[in-house]
């Protein structure tokens, strides 16, 4: 090992801006943080200073992550962040060399090259052959300021980074020395490992870079574009990500609406609560209460066709209702492709895509038969459905010929408060084929196209405005 | 605590003070309650139940030789009972007590308006500082030598207290309508402890240092033990972590926790268990797991657990 291993490379700009920095990185990876936070972070950091990574990385976690999840996310940035670049193969092109020297029994003369040469070498290389690792590694970091290499917004930029780094390194003057080496007929093979070596580094810290900073641009872009992707038209490797979205929208949603309403309804007097809240003096009404209406969250009986085509809408729409759990008093579903069973309970005790592998496996994938459906249904769970319920029937509508029964649809809708239908074809395209969609919409009290996230959401949030005025 | 360390020693400080207050505290434990003192700010702790949010406060508290004030949260606690409230029987008591000298000062006067002023002069007598009834907030805020403010549950509260909460975890003062603002004589160390039964808002996490303790790694909890119950030998204390350990892999309702794990150890004590054997775990395993269908999983594989868990090195 080379003796002059050097600690870390000085911090050669105020460290303020590296927090800033490190703030951009963070929001990359999804952890929120607002101005306050930023200040917070920047006094800890001030008062455990840099020295201890530790002590470090302890402060940033307690400042700006919120939350588990966001500590696990923060803690991967902070080790990618504070990674110092390393030009790995110095090393190696020592070792190289001297197995070299071994082989060539010419120790002297190899041993001379480095030695006697170096006067003619330009900084980089001189830098390079003296195996200074701190050094080359503080001059990666200033040249990588100087390039602004924070400012990288997208993967293509990588060659542009890594070019504009090497250059303010002096690599033109290294090639240089590389070719005069060659042209006097030697084979600088220390050099040009080094040379490698840097190269490489410098890719590794282009690489960490497009990681930490151009994730907080694509990940909204990216966002923004799946809201509005067909569900059953998304890629595999989308769904995770789809999840997740949907799964903080609820969250949102969650948050405003987990609590029942209470709607004030002043100038009927609460006697009871009123001669009660005054007893301690004596009965003499200083304070008043006065009676309060309370607002139902709603109770909702999902029927989720589950066949083929609408599968992956049904999970989406699942996951959305289950995510809501406290602002969604009672949620009973159904799911039905050629027959219809409750599946409430496997909903209930699994995680969401183990539950639909699950519900998939008891009744998806056949053709779906609406009518055979929904006898099933009025045989077996008409009696859940009461004047306050909110029916969800997911479903293109396609009953392939057969008898689509919408008497029964009829009689649900009469007994509901309300029969939405939701349908992830687009509106133009019901009716057509064995679509009965216009024989049942008259009985439902309204109906959305719902293919996208984007429309999931907005059907959601009406939900759950509706009983609220 | 002096600002004047650096902070490693600081940190340092913390962890030893903990410890002697009886509290092994993760470096990042001990970092956090550094970072409230240095920054004057709240620290909302996170976690499964049982792995001694509680007793941080507690611990910070006998270490710093300051009080303890507690305030429990639940469903509907409002300001009345986590702030102040009016002696209302004292008022109208003293109304009643003083009416006569109330005769004789407005009795000089001639004209309503001129009484109604008087009045005026006396009118905050029964709206002042005498008539308060101070609650946890109140309380904290007017201790001399500060003290440590601990919010238990605030996930238990309704959203609403949260954010009556954020003038006091932000300004270290609250409103009081009548009388007006008071501010702490000296700031007090808050601890919000919480079970993430509902997400916090993000005004209140904002304000706080957040702190999230986990299940201890065995060698923490090894010492944790060491400290909580003393005559529990050194092998068996560590087959005890370990084999708390291996149970926490399992797929459980409810996993043991650190407070499950020290009074396992407890009994282990009084039961004079020297090592652990299939039929002592058997028969003792309801400390650890509180659930009937927990038992039903854990019984079959105790043998195999244990295994595991004399394969594991502990150190220290």
């Amino acid at each position: 090992m080379l003796s002059s291993q050097a600690s870390s490379p000085a911090p050669t700009h105020a460290p303020d801006d590296l927090l800033l920095r490190f703030f951009r990185a963070a929001r990359g990876a999804g952890c929120r943080i607002s101005p306050p936070e930023g200040m917070d972070a920047m006094s800890a950091v001030a008062a455990v200073g840099y020295g201890d990574k530790v002590a470090l990385r302890d402060a940033l976690l307690l400042t700006i992550a919120k939350s588990q999840e966001e500590k696990v996310a923060l803690s991967e940035v902070f080790d990618i962040f504070f990674r110092s670049p390393e030009p790995r193969d110095l090393d190696d092109a020592q070792s190289d060399q001297e197995e070299n020297a071994d082989n060539q029994s010419g120790e002297d003369q190899s041993e001379g090259e480095g030695d006697s040469d170096n006067e003619q070498y330009g900084d980089l290389a001189r830098m390079l052959m003296s195996g200074d690792r701190g050094a080359v590694q503080a001059a990666m970091t200033s040249a990588a300021d100087a390039a602004n290499l924070s400012n990288i917004r997208f993967f293509t930029q990588r060659g542009l980074f890594s070019s504009r780094i090497l250059e303010a390194m002096g690599m033109a003057r290294l090639e240089d020395d590389i070719a005069a080496q060659q042209a006097a007929g030697n084979q600088p093979q220390r050099l040009m490992n080094a040379r490698d070596g840097l190269r490489e580094a410098v890719r590794d810290m282009v690489n960490d870079a497009i990681t930490l900073y151009t994730r907080e641009g694509t990940e909204a872009l990216r966002n923004d574009i799946l809201r509005n992707v067909p569900l059953n038209r998304l890629e595999r490797q989308d769904i995770e990500r789809t999840r997740k979205l949907v799964d903080q929208m609820a969250r949102r949603l969650r948050d405003k609406y987990n609590k029942p309403k209470r709607k004030k309804n002043r100038g009927r007097l609460d006697t009871r609560k009123t001669i009660r809240k005054n007893a301690s003096w004596g009965g003499i009404p200083f304070i008043t209460v006065w009676k309060q209406k309370r607002i139902d969250k709603p109770k909702i009986v999902a029927l989720c066709d589950v066949s083929g085509s609408v599968a992956r809408v049904a999970e989406f729409l699942l996951l959305f209702l289950y995510s809501l759990n406290e602002a969604i008093s009672d949620i009973h579903t159904y799911a039905f492709s050629g027959r219809l069973v409750d599946v409430s309970e496997i909903l209930d005790n699994n995680a969401i895509d183990k539950a639909m592998q699950e519900v998939m496996k008891t009744v998806g994938y056949g053709s779906s038969d609406y009518g055979k459906s929904f006898v099933d249904f009025e045989d077996n769970f008409m009696s859940g459905i009461t004047n306050r319920t909110t029916v969800i029937i997911l479903g293109d509508g396609r009953t392939n010929n057969l008898d689509p029964r919408t008497d029964i649809l009829r009689s649900i809708s009469e007994r509901a408060r309300r029969v939405i239908w939701l349908n992830p074809e687009p509106r133009f395209a019901w009716g057509t084929g064995d679509s009965e969609m216009p024989r049942y919409q008259p009985y439902c009290t309204f109906t959305r196209p719902c293919g996208t996230v984007r429309q999931l959401e907005r059907v959601v949030v009406d939900l759950m405005e509706m009983d609220r005025h | 605590m002096d600002s004047l360390l650096d902070p490693a020693t600081a940190i340092e400080a913390v962890d030893r003070g903990l410890a002697e207050a009886g509290y092994i505290a993760s470096r990042q434990i001990s970092t956090a309650v550094f970072l409230a003192q240095r920054l004057d700010k709240p620290i909302l702790v996170e976690g499964p139940a049982g792995v001694g949010k509680t007793e941080l406060a507690k611990s910070i508290a006998a270490w710093q030789n300051i009080s303890l004030i507690r305030m429990q949260c639940y469903e509907g606690l409002d300001e009345s009972k986590a702030l102040y409230e009016w002696k209302y029987a004292k008022q109208l008591l003293y109304t009643q007590i003083l009416k006569d000298k109330l005769g004789e000062v407005i009795g000089q006067t001639e004209t309503l308006p001129a009484a109604l002023a008087k009045l005026h002069d006396f009118g905050d007598i029964f709206f002042s500082k005498q008539f308060v009834e101070p609650r946890p907030l109140l309380q904290a805020l007017e201790q001399k030598d500060g003290c440590v403010l601990l919010i238990d549950e605030i996930d238990k509260a309704d959203a609403e207290f949260e954010a009556f909460l954020l003038e006091i975890l932000s300004d270290y003062q609250i409103t009081i309508p009548e009388i007006g603002r008071v501010s702490a004589i000296t700031k007090p160390t808050v601890i919000l402890t919480s079970n993430a039964n509902r997400d916090l808002g993000d005004a209140l996490k904002r304000r706080c240092i957040h702190l999230h303790i986990g299940f201890p790694e065995p060698r923490l909890e090894a010492r944790i033990i060491e400290t909580r119950v003393p005559g529990v030998a050194t092998e068996l204390r560590k087959k005890i972590v370990a084999f708390v350990h291996e149970l926490r892999t399992l797929d459980l309702k409810k996993l043991p926790s650190v407070s499950e794990t020290i009074d396992w150890a407890r009994v282990l004590l009084l039961l004079h268990a020297s090592s652990l054997s299939t039929d002592v775990v058997r028969d003792t395993l309801n400390v650890l797991l509180k659930y009937e269908v927990d038992m039903e999983t854990a019984i079959p594989q105790i043998s195999e657990l244990l295994d595991k868990a004399d394969r594991a090195f502990i150190p220290g």
